[in-house]
């Protein structure tokens, strides 16, 4: 089975600040991985240099076959659309309702026909995934922390990605709303057999969602394997987030 | 001597990203696809939102400087020259320049506000990932609203700030409505209408490309969005009246003055 992210010996630097060193992981199609490790161990950097929001000084990056440096714009835009990205801040547009911020990324993907026929269609059926099709009409300035994750995670599945990158989904909420987006996280993933890549340090999130989970220290690949792999590791640095 | 260097290199470093930024502009404004919708959205935010304020300050200049003009006038028995001098005094410099500046301080602080807490909160990496331009949406659309917008708010501000010149003149004298607009009239040639216009139009080029700069490379964290917000007013005032330096040079030497 081809990996759908392949990344391969990627090094990133700001400054002397040393962020990713020879990092390579690969993603399989359907596979949740999670990316496990302390603030400031290149967890975020890492999925936005396989978006390309932020360029690689060295290594290669390969998404759904594509080498995502040496793509044009055009085909790095188009590539995106089959890759979804829930940032940790939610990142929803704070001038738009709900209904524009999930009908945002279709100006680009769709045509206008296409709009016009099937964005309404489109939105409710993301809405219903997450459970808010009530909020369609609000402003993200009504809703809770949990609504907006999840209403970020209807925008993100609008266009039906075959990836999905989540940067820290549970960070700065409850423990049942953090469960409850768990396991929405595990419900998409089932749904529209998407591959995801997690970061997170939320041990419960890890243990619901994880298929596979690396550890990432200072900016390598220090352990990898399943959740209770991992768990029973004598390695006191990996234990150290399992305590 | 080492904070003069620092200090020299952080300004001429700037105005390079200033630079570099301006040609991105003038690259993706041919690109496909245009941005109608939302230019259309600014164009209402950045000339009818600001009207009421442009107008009211226009009135009160108008109304000010023929009052505080007329005791010279009468000293030298010129006073028939009041409505005049005060108009061309308006349409050529004081009106277009303090419209400028009264944009730069709305629109500028306003733009280098909201892009740049777009840009603290993720929202136009979030563009970005979606497929879309975000600078195409966000910063192409602005700068042209505030490009189209500030002609048509000077154009406002000369003929509610020549009402104001009216009242000021009635204050104490009698001129009537159609004496005050024969003279305002036979004053101005299009020599003084033409060249204001058409700086308004490089203002508002200018305050919209200082604005969406500043917000678009806003630095991390609230104080970041301050910062970018009150940079963008004072280096579009200094950039409104650099132009307008070079623009009354311009017209010197066409001979329009």
């Amino acid at each position: 089975m081809n990996p759908v992210v392949q990344v391969e010996n990627i090094q990133k630097s700001f400054g002397e600040n040393h962020v990713l060193r020879d990092l390579s992981l690969s993603v399989f199609p359907g596979e949740n991985l999670v990316i496990l490790g302390k603030s400031g161990s290149g967890k975020s950097v890492l999925i936005k240099c396989i978006i390309n929001l932020i360029a690689t000084d060295k290594g290669k990056i390969e998404v759904l076959d594509r080498n995502i440096q040496e793509i044009g714009q055009d085909e790095l835009d188009t590539l995106r659309s089959r890759v979804g990205f829930l940032f940790q801040s939610n990142a929803l547009y704070d001038s738009m309702s709900v209904r524009e911020n999930l009908e945002f990324p279709l100006r680009r993907h769709w045509n206008k026909e296409q709009r016009q026929k099937g964005s309404k269609k489109a939105v409710l059926e993301a809405l219903d995934d997450v459970g808010l099709a009530h909020t369609i009409d609000m402003m993200p300035e009504e809703l809770s922390g949990g609504m907006r994750k999840r209403i970020a995670l209807a925008r993100t599945l609008i266009l039906k990605p075959e990836i999905i990158l989540y940067d820290e989904p549970t960070t700065g909420l409850d423990p049942i709303t953090s469960k409850e987006i768990s396991q929405l996280m595990l419900k998409v993933q089932k749904k529209y057999n998407t591959a995801s890549i997690i970061i997170s340090h939320d041990m419960n999130c890890i243990k619901i969602t994880a298929n596979r989970v690396i550890m990432l220290i200072e900016g390598r690949c220090y352990a990898e394997g399943t959740y209770d792999q991992l768990k029973q590791s004598s390695d006191p640095k990996v234990l150290e987030f399992f305590e | 001597m080492k904070n003069l260097k620092e200090l020299t290199g952080n300004f001429l470093s700037e105005i390079g990203e200033i630079a570099q930024f301006t040609r991105r502009f003038f690259r993706e404004i041919l690109k496909p696809k245009q941005e109608f919708g939302e230019f259309f959205h600014q164009c209402y935010w950045v000339g009818y939102k600001t009207l009421p304020l442009v107008g009211t300050t226009a009135f009160i200049m108008g109304l000010v400087l023929t009052i505080q003009s007329r005791p010279t006038l009468v000293e030298f028995g010129a006073q028939s020259m009041l409505p005049a001098m005060v108009s061309v005094s308006l349409i050529r410099e004081i009106s277009p320049v303090i419209t400028a500046l009264i944009c730069a301080g709305k629109i500028g602080s306003g733009m280098g506000a909201e892009l740049g807490s777009m840009r603290v909160t993720e929202q136009i990496d979030a563009m970005e990932v979606s497929g879309t331009n975000p600078f195409k949406y966000l910063v192409i659309t602005r700068v042209m609203a505030a490009m189209f917008m500030l002609p048509v708010l000077s154009s406002l501000s000369n003929a509610i700030s020549l009402y104001g010149g009216f009242m000021g003149v009635n204050i104490r004298g009698m001129v009537s409505w159609n004496l005050y607009w024969t003279q305002v009239f036979d004053a101005l040639s299009y020599g003084d209408l033409i060249p204001s216009l058409i700086k308004t139009f490089f203002f508002g080029f200018s305050i919209g490309i200082i604005g969406c700069y500043k917000g678009y490379h806003s630095k991390k964290g609230t104080e970041g969005v301050g910062r970018s917000a009150t940079s963008a007013v004072v280096l579009a005032s200094l950039l409104v009246f650099i132009i307008d330096l070079i623009a009354v040079q311009i017209s010197d030497i066409l001979g329009l003055t």
